[in-house]
């Protein structure tokens, strides 16, 4: 079972819908008022995206090595789209990455056990604080 | 000049603090070595030929005397007595142990300065004229833009795991002195016909073994949108630019494969929507900026010591004849100091030298210092009646060499000697080259020219943009060098011709002897430029010369140097 950590640290993944991916999820009737589950590799188009916002309720991006950096261009796209719900990096995400996937819109990170033992808790919660001393979010701020 | 405020000193302190701790963590082991090269390369630590070595961002090319004091400090501590300035406004730093590398940034952190994105693929070092804020044909000061721009790179919490390096250059003079036309994004500044202040945003520009000359992409940004605007040309390159080649990763390859009609559609659609994610303190920043970087207060002295000076001492009139160039202020002017003693490592400083600059910068210079791209060091606001005193300090110390410009300022990788890529040697062909022709009396007759020497491929040396251009390969274990004319680093960039097959580390320099001789037999005045007659002849003069074997022209070339050595001291005489 994976890790999922966050603000708070390591925890358990609770999440129990099943992940679709979007191919599936355009075969399921747009009636429906089901809320899914989404997986998508990180060259996702975000705009493809968008017009499903209202029937996502968990959007996860594959972070198949931690030096590609799409997800977090992916994320912070989808997030200026308007997408509210819940986002989910998973993969191979190091704890000194933690704080640019959460500037970026990711509430949380999916981690393999390995990597868990391997990077500590203590680690990632010490990149928790994700608010402070970050240029882009005091340059984005109201005059 | 910019002064940190509590935000920027709380980052870069607690930037150091994460460093150390990775440093813990990769001897520990939770970190692989493969995960901490990402890491250990956004806070400039590379792995070398011989050890680690750390390159320090010295931003737009600006620091005070305090900071240049400290890097002299960091160089005795940590290193042997010496510094590398390279052709991206940074310092190198060669021998430090990897235990150090925190102390280091520490003792930088303690000054304002970091070493964070002087590697990596990220956004790099912003880099500016050297000139700014000085020069007379500037139509604005690009340094308050810059510090703009490296603040919202740094840590950008999306573009710190690009698919390759990215580097961005501003200038703020129609004369381009920050190659702004080989940088992924190049900016100059221009004003609209309603003579309102915006930038031309250049991209895809880049030298390394595809060299390309970047394409305009807006010919006129507002200023106000700089920073929404660069942040979609960065966006589109992350999810676009190829990454299954790291040859192919670079955005000038992006827009040769797309076409920059349709980087430009993108971009402008993307901008749309990013441009809603500012709320304009970002502009209000700016105007603070802009007051951070106001000319000095100028003194107003009388400069008739000068001009004494000037008369009475040769050498000195050497030196303002060839280091200096044309204040705003027209009472003072700007030192170009020379790290290219004939014969020694371009770009390289003592610890010495580096505290001598300091002291002068402070005692005559408004306390500000530059880094060129060419590798020397700049005072940018020096009086004239200042300059005299400035010259003898250079000079005890060696730094007064009158070359800037001329055939020995040559901008040189650190090549085999250093470097783990590098497939030849270029400092000992630099040195060559200047001891050569210093020997030979005719480095006043040549004139401006400009020779740039890479090591290998990746073109760190600048050699596509010489104007004698020097690129040094690996052919079956042997160094040979191939040579290519006529390239431009200017706004008239141009990629240099190349001239046929390459030479041996034995012949490179007798062949770089015969092009000189063939300019100086066939320029049309000695006021035409080497780059000047390159331009009107092209390259056959130089070719049939070069490679007509040496015993048929020795006796012609012998006979002109001969007349030349004695023309040039007659003028000595005078």
């Amino acid at each position: 079972m994976n890790v999922i950590v966050t603000d708070n640290g390591f925890e358990s993944d609770t999440w129990s819908n099943i992940f679709l991916t979007l191919d599936k999820l355009l075969l399921i009737n747009p009636k429906s008022t089901n809320k899914f589950s989404l997986d998508v590799p990180n060259t996702t188009d975000p705009k493809e995206l968008a017009p499903l916002f209202a029937r996502i309720s968990l959007i996860r991006i594959a972070f198949l090595n931690s030096t590609d950096g799409r997800g977090f261009t992916l994320a912070s796209h989808l997030r200026l789209l308007g997408y509210k719900g819940r986002l989910r990096a998973q993969g191979h995400v190091l704890a000194d990455q933690y704080t640019m996937a959460r500037r970026c819109g990711y509430d949380e990170i999916e981690i393999s056990i390995e990597l868990a033992d391997r990077q500590p808790e203590k680690q990632w919660l010490s990149r928790s604080d994700w608010k402070s001393n970050c240029y882009i979010n005091q340059l984005k701020q109201l005059a | 000049m910019y002064s940190y405020t509590e935000f920027d000193n709380n980052f870069n302190q607690n930037r150091v603090d994460q460093f150390r701790s990775q440093v813990t963590r990769r001897i520990d082991g939770s970190l692989t070595e493969d995960e901490f090269k990402p890491l250990r390369l956004m806070n400039g630590l590379y792995l070398q030929l011989h050890a680690y070595m750390l390159r320090v961002a010295i931003p737009y090319g600006t620091l005070n005397s305090q900071k240049m004091y400290q890097l002299a400090i960091i160089a005795d501590k940590y290193d042997r007595g010496y510094g590398h300035f390279t052709t991206r406004q940074n310092i190198q730093y060669n021998w430090p142990k990897l235990k150090d590398v925190p102390d280091i940034l520490q003792d930088l952190a303690n000054v304002e300065m970091h070493a964070v994105q002087t590697s990596g693929n990220c956004i790099r070092n912003v880099t500016a004229d050297h000139f700014a804020g000085a020069s007379t044909d500037e139509i604005e000061d690009p340094r308050p833009t810059a510090e703009l721009i490296r603040q919202w790179s740094t840590d950008h919490p999306e573009f710190s795991f690009l698919g390759r390096k990215f580097k961005i250059a501003i200038t703020g003079s129609p004369n381009d002195r920050a190659v702004t036309k080989a940088h992924d994004i190049g900016l100059r500044m221009v004003r609209n016909n309603k003579n309102e202040p915006g930038y031309e945003v250049i991209i895809g520009g880049g030298l390394g073994r595809t060299p390309m000359i970047g394409k305009v992409l807006r010919s006129f940004l507002p200023r106000k949108d700089i920073l929404p605007y660069l942040e979609s040309v960065m966006q589109i390159y992350n999810m676009l630019g190829r990454r299954d080649n790291k040859y192919k990763a670079r955005i000038k390859i992006t827009v040769h494969e797309h076409g920059i009609n349709k980087i430009c559609d993108l971009v402008e659609e993307r901008f749309i929507i990013q441009r809603s994610s500012f709320g304009g303190f970002d502009q209000k920043l700016l105007i603070k900026l802009e007051k951070a970087f106001a000319a000095p207060i100028y003194i107003n002295e009388p400069i008739d010591s000068y001009n004494k000076s000037y008369q009475s001492d040769p050498l000195f009139r050497s030196f303002v004849d060839t280091n200096l160039s044309e204040h705003k202020n027209l009472n003072y002017s700007i030192v170009s100091i020379s790290l290219k003693k004939h014969g020694q490592t371009p770009g390289d400083a003592t610890s010495q030298q580096m505290r001598m600059m300091a002291n002068l910068a402070k005692k005559y210079g408004h306390d500000e210092l530059r880094i060129s791209h060419e590798q020397n060091v700049i005072l940018p606001h020096v009086h004239k009646s200042n300059l005299y005193k400035v010259f003898n300090e250079l000079k005890s110390v060696e730094l007064a060499t009158a070359n800037i410009g001329l055939i020995s300022d040559i901008i040189a990788c650190p090549g085999m000697d250093y470097c783990a890529l590098a497939t030849a040697r270029s400092i000992p062909i630099a040195q060559q080259i200047a001891m050569r022709f210093n020997q030979l009396k005719l480095e006043n007759d040549i004139g401006e020219i400009k020779i740039k020497i890479s090591g290998c491929i990746n073109a760190c040396g600048h050699h596509h943009i010489g104007h004698i251009g020097i690129l040094g390969l690996d052919r079956a274990g042997v160094e040979n060098y191939q040579i290519t004319l006529g390239g431009n680093s200017t706004q008239n960039t141009v990629i240099g011709k190349s001239l046929g097959p390459g030479f041996s580390y034995t012949e490179i320099i007798p062949a770089i002897e015969k092009i000189i001789y063939t300019y100086l037999d066939i320029r049309s005045s000695n006021d035409e430029t080497f780059l000047e007659t390159f331009n009107r002849v092209g390259l056959t003069p130089f070719k049939k010369i070069v490679y007509t074997p040496s015993e048929i022209i020795n006796k012609s070339t012998a006979t002109f140097a001969n007349n030349n050595n004695e023309s040039f001291a007659s003028q000595e005489i005078k």
